[in-house]
């Protein structure tokens, strides 16, 4: 099968192109790096099927990152390449074009951003570049679909024009000839998105717009997750689920092995939709009714922040602080992409050039930055006791999440390099796009958590039954009573803490803890073992090795937090 | 006469006028002179089209050795404190 390799430099619209050329949904943001790994997909050339895959962008063949490394060994793999060329920004994007062409892989290039060139004065001569590349060259605008049909039937005329290697200063000045013959810009003024994108890396207002920002994105999560909650999901369980469950365990009879499983414990007589445990109460109730609300409100609106393209500038803000904990500013992307799921976020490690770096980064993500799933159960539990208890949980991790970068840094072997980053003008998020991730990203959630947490339910009342958790609880008395002040029977929600953290948490609930024995049972779960998930992406990310560091630093931080928790409190 | 070529008070000498990308006023352009780093440095610059001879305009620059933003062919890019301090520039002369 002919294999086509879409590539080109970061944010240049390959993904949407992806999507529009196969049909195939790829996470799409306004940022460099989006694309960490390669997606694949087919589309019909001719009369037969073609295979189609998105590749990571890298601005050169001379790698600088995993992703651009990721990029360069699919390369050698392709049969057509289309390059995906930013039509704004001619002169740098070329420098790969002439790479590839020295390679002589038959091209196609692909103008993407056609429509921006107009309102911003570049005026660029497409015969004459096709003339002098030796390649066609098809004007696109992947988010409207625009040139896209044109595109693809122009992949059969792909073409290898012999072009000898060349050196770094014998490219730039071929580029220097090209765009001379064919680019020609007007002067123009200053358009608001302009004068908004420079107030945004500006210090003082730069730092008001994004107190702004991340105030506004909080306040819509957590709106839109608590709407949910108490206008759509609570009323729905509550009427139609509880009466039928209620009716089932009157059936089962109340008790017993098979009633305990399925239905779970009563708790005074009741069907409890939180604490009962069983496969079709708490089963159904943890991830439809208190995690999936969050996880469509922090989605979303993290959807909305990738699209404008403002992430690389609170990435500028953060660079100062992040040096300090051994990373620099673009880290602060994976870091926010943790607190919707650890799995993809230690995967976005990947756009940071180190293994210190990436070591760091996956450490501090995996201990200290908790995701959609577990927040949403640390205010759905946490939260009834008061928000200042949430506040404790939040500014504990915070912290936490300070103390172990600057000891990292402190510690950690190697260098991190320095911010380098391409920013992306300021774009109004397309709905398409942002409903299309939030579908995407919120069936992945489903499709990924329901099994685990069916799962994690029925293994937890086998154990039960079998009394296993009765001996663990008994070994590590000493540890979670004496240090963290928890009953011992806690021990199983840190356990189960491996398998799920939004059901680990849950198992708090009947325990009958105290505010403060709850808030330091959060912290704790947030930060010892991570998910079965995140260990997996580790484990591949990081190497045996070093996920064993990563483990054994996590499990002395959130010991010692505990234990001061505890002792404050 | 060539002695007196060179005694124009170095007015004509490129390298009386050179500033760091972090001595360069914010909203000033200049000219990439030379990239007084490493090879990786180098290589990650020239990645972004950031080599001798191109022109830039200073954006801005982050409080407490924070980055500096500069435009490179109409492209916004944030460079590191210690790197921006490694990128030599002409001043464009304000008119």
């Amino acid at each position: 099968m002919t294999r086509i390799l879409l590539t080109g430099n970061p944010n240049v619209g390959k993904s949407v192109l992806f999507s529009r050329l196969t049909g195939v949904q790829a996470i799409v943001s306004n940022y460099p790096g989006t694309t960490i790994s390669y997606t694949r997909g087919h589309m019909k050339l001719g009369e037969e099927m073609a295979e189609v895959i998105d590749v990571p962008g890298t601005y050169t063949l001379e790698p600088t990152s995993e992703a651009e490394e990721i990029a360069l060994r699919l390369l050698g793999s392709g049969d057509i390449v289309i390059n995906v060329v930013n039509a704004i920004n001619l002169e740098r994007n070329l420098y790969l074009t002439l790479q590839l062409l020295e390679r002589g892989i038959p091209m196609v290039v692909a103008l993407n951003l056609w429509d921006d060139t107009k309102h911003r004065g570049i005026d660029i001569d497409l015969d004459k570049l096709r003339q002098l590349l030796g390649v066609p060259v098809i004007p696109t605008v992947a988010v409207t679909g625009q040139g896209v049909k044109e595109l693809a039937e122009n992949i059969p005329r792909a073409t290898s024009p012999q072009h000898p290697p060349a050196t770094r200063d014998q490219r730039w000045a071929t580029i220097g000839k090209i765009i001379e013959q064919v680019q020609q810009i007007r002067h123009r003024h200053h358009t608001w998105r302009e004068r908004l994108a420079d107030a945004s890396v500006k210090p003082v207002s730069g730092g008001f717009i994004a107190l702004a920002i991340l105030a506004a994105s909080f306040f819509v999560v957590r709106f839109i997750g608590e709407g949910l909650i108490n206008y759509v999901l609570n009323p729905l369980f509550n009427t139609l689920w509880s009466p039928v469950l209620s009716w089932l365990s009157n059936l089962m009879g109340g008790t017993g092995f098979l009633h305990d499983i399925v239905i779970g414990k009563l708790i005074d007589g009741e069907v409890d939709l939180v604490q009962s445990f069983g496969l079709l109460s708490s089963g159904l109730f943890v991830p439809f009714g208190m995690v999936l609300p969050y996880i469509i409100s922090f989605y979303f609106v993290l959807g909305i922040l990738e699209d404008t393209g403002y992430l690389p500038r609170l990435a500028v803000l953060m660079d100062t602080i992040m040096h300090r904990l051994g990373l620099h500013g673009y880290a602060i992307i994976p870091n926010l992409l943790g607190l919707g799921c650890n799995v993809p976020a230690i995967l976005a490690t990947r756009i940071l050039e180190s293994k210190r770096e990436r070591f760091i980064a996956a450490t501090l993500i995996s201990i200290a930055v908790p995701c959609a799933a577990l927040q949403a159960m640390i205010f759905g539990l946490v939260g009834a006791r008061g928000i200042q208890y949430v506040a404790i949980v939040y500014g504990t991790l915070f912290i936490v999440w300070i103390i172990l970068g600057l000891i990292l840094n402190h510690t950690v072997k190697g260098f991190s390099p320095e911010l380098l980053i391409e920013i992306p003008p300021y774009r109004l998020p397309p709905w398409r796009t942002v409903l299309q991730k939030l579908w995407f990203r919120t069936y992945s959630f489903l499709a990924e958590a329901i099994p685990i947490i069916l799962g994690a339910i029925l293994v937890i009342n086998v154990l039960y039954i079998l009394g296993v958790f009765d001996a663990i609880a008994n070994f590590t008395a000493p540890v979670v009573t004496g240090l963290l002040g928890l009953p011992k029977e806690a021990v199983t929600a840190l356990v189960i803490g491996f398998l799920r953290k939004d059901v680990a948490l849950g198992m708090l609930a009947p325990l009958a803890l105290s505010s403060s024995q709850l808030v330091v049972g959060s912290v704790v779960l947030a930060m010892l073992f991570p998910c079965i998930a995140t260990f997996v992406v580790m484990f591949r990310e990081l190497g045996w090795l070093n996920m064993l560091k990563a483990v054994g630093v996590m499990i002395v931080a959130a010991l010692v937090t505990g234990g001061i928790l505890n002792l404050i409190l | 006469m060539r002695r007196q070529m060179h005694g124009f008070g170095g007015r004509f000498n490129p390298e009386a006028n050179l500033v760091t990308l972090v001595q360069l006023k914010s909203g000033q352009s200049g000219t990439v002179v030379d990239i007084h780093g490493g090879r990786r440095i180098i290589d990650r610059l020239n990645a972004l089209g950031i080599i001798p001879g191109k022109k830039i305009t200073k954006t801005s620059a982050m409080l407490m050795r924070g980055p500096v933003t500069i435009a490179v062919d109409r492209v916004e890019v944030a460079i590191g404190f210690g790197m921006a301090n490694k990128v030599m520039v002409t001043p464009e002369r304000v008119p």
